[in-house]
């Protein structure tokens, strides 16, 4: 019997919450240039990064994401001027909050990417499923009830 | 101090200054204390009290009792203090129904610490400088304070009013070396495995009898997110142990930056979990990142997580540095 190498290698779930002005953009724009990056971001378009509730990030582990990241515009850019700033904020706390439960703190990030970086997203992407790869599947934030 | 809160009480039910007062009564034991409203002298003569074992904060309680009509005396410790201005900035508290009367407070005693510590039957209690002495079935019995007090009477914050009408007894201040955040930068030491067995050690025993969500004062929704039944947290799971970690997150997280530091949420904890240690994480990490900050202590400054600056800390603090800052 023969056991079929790549079966066997860790394909993670990654979960990144882009806002619309500017990171999804910038994804779009990734893509528009062929810029290669892994099929295994899976992106969520949000109307702002401070759209995101801290229970996103804990839903998005719990139903298997093995990291989540937060891609907004840059501070100072926000489409609503403002809304990145109250993003930043929470999310630093949160962070800090789940390396101190002792969840590994390089599962989540936060990033600003503008309409124009397309090659700033492939490169942050490729490096943060990187990071995930080598830190192996989320077991500390899980849900069996939530596995396939 | 008992007969001079309830000489005052009674003077102002008398004059129709207040209509209610907001006080403690005895519980089945002398200590299960509970927060009780009395609305006349000879209620006031049969069952008020305050005594070491008054814990409870009886903040949360003026959200209703302000609203019921007419005025309610509230007897506020130093602690319940804050969380009152906390309520009040929030405009959860109508303030002209309420009459404040601070009382000084010098550390309340844990019941279950008492009977841990060996003290048992106990009838009554008196505080004769650093010691206890409880009366109890099988006669007196002595005990340190540092042994019995509730953990956040052990580094209390601050013994000053931030908000009172008048006060009993003398006014104290805040102490800024009381040393509360010693605990939460002990676990930031360890290594991201410790704290994980550490805080699954701890979370594992939860029950989600939530009790820690219905006492605390800066949990106040009407509607709690916690509430759905369709969530899959709304009780404990059985399953796995995710419903405790993104219970306890949410919770603390729900209170950041408006947590007071009262401790009710672990005085009332029937499984004994350290939730303070949660709340004082955020508490500590705003004062680090975005400057000192109490709340409650004014009505007017914006709550750390409602503004931002320019210059604030990128989130990338806590995945270059962890827990070691």
């Amino acid at each position: 019997m023969q056991v079929n190498e790549s079966a066997k290698q860790f394909k993670p779930t990654i979960v990144a919450f882009c806002c619309n002005w500017c990171s999804y953009a910038g994804a779009d724009l990734a893509g528009t240039n062929r810029l290669n990056y892994p099929a295994d971001v899976k992106i969520i378009r949000v109307p702002c990064s401070c759209r995101v509730n801290p229970m996103f990030i804990l839903r998005a582990f719990q139903r298997g994401a093995d990291g989540v990241i937060l891609c907004g515009c840059h501070p100072g850019d926000c489409h609503y001027t403002t809304g990145n700033y109250y993003a930043r904020r929470r999310m630093t706390l949160l962070f800090s909050m789940l390396d101190y439960l002792g969840i590994e703190k390089e599962r989540t990030r936060v990033e600003w990417v503008s309409a124009a970086e397309g090659a700033k997203f492939a490169a942050t992407m490729n490096e943060f499923v990187e990071t995930i790869v080598r830190l192996g599947e989320n077991k500390r934030l899980g849900d069996l009830r939530c596995k396939q | 101090m008992q007969a001079m809160m309830i000489a005052r009480a009674k003077e102002l039910l008398e004059s129709g200054a207040v209509d209610r007062v907001l006080g403690w009564k005895t519980g089945e034991f002398v200590y299960d204390v509970t927060p009780a409203v009395f609305t006349s002298a000879e209620e006031l003569d049969a069952g008020f009290v305050y005594d070491e074992f008054c814990g409870p904060n009886l903040s949360k309680y003026l959200i209703s009792e302000s609203r019921k009509g007419g005025k309610v005396l509230a007897f506020l410790k130093p602690c319940d203090t804050y969380s009152f201005n906390q309520l009040l900035k929030e405009h959860r508290i109508l303030r002209e129904n309420v009459y404040v009367i601070g009382v000084a407070c010098e550390g309340k005693t844990d019941g279950e610490m008492l009977k841990a510590a060996g003290i048992k039957g106990i009838t009554g209690i008196r505080s004769e400088g650093g010691s206890l002495v409880a009366d109890t079935l099988y006669g007196e019995k002595t005990v340190k304070k540092a042994d019995v007090l509730h953990e956040r009477c052990l580094c209390c914050k601050s013994k000053k009013h931030v908000v009172y009408d008048e006060l009993i007894g003398e006014e104290g201040e805040p102490d800024p070396g009381c040393g509360r955040f010693d605990m939460v930068e002990k676990i930031e030491a360890m290594t991201a495995d410790e704290r994980f067995a550490f805080w699954r050690g701890e979370l594992s025993r939860c029950i989600r009898c939530n009790a820690c969500r219905n006492v605390c004062p800066a949990c106040s929704c009407e509607k709690c997110v916690f509430d759905n039944d369709a969530s899959g947290i709304a009780q404990k799971a059985a399953a796995d142990d995710f419903e405790e970690n993104m219970f306890h997150i949410i919770r603390a997280f729900h209170v950041a930056g408006r947590c007071t530091d009262c401790g009710e949420c672990s005085r009332v904890c029937p499984q004994h979990i350290p939730l303070h240690l949660l709340n004082r994480k955020f508490i500590h990490d705003i004062n680090r990142f975005y400057g000192e900050y109490q709340a409650g202590e004014d009505t007017d400054s914006r709550a750390p997580l409602n503004t931002y600056s320019t210059g604030d800390v990128e989130p990338s603090i806590v995945y270059e540095k962890g827990g070691n800052r």
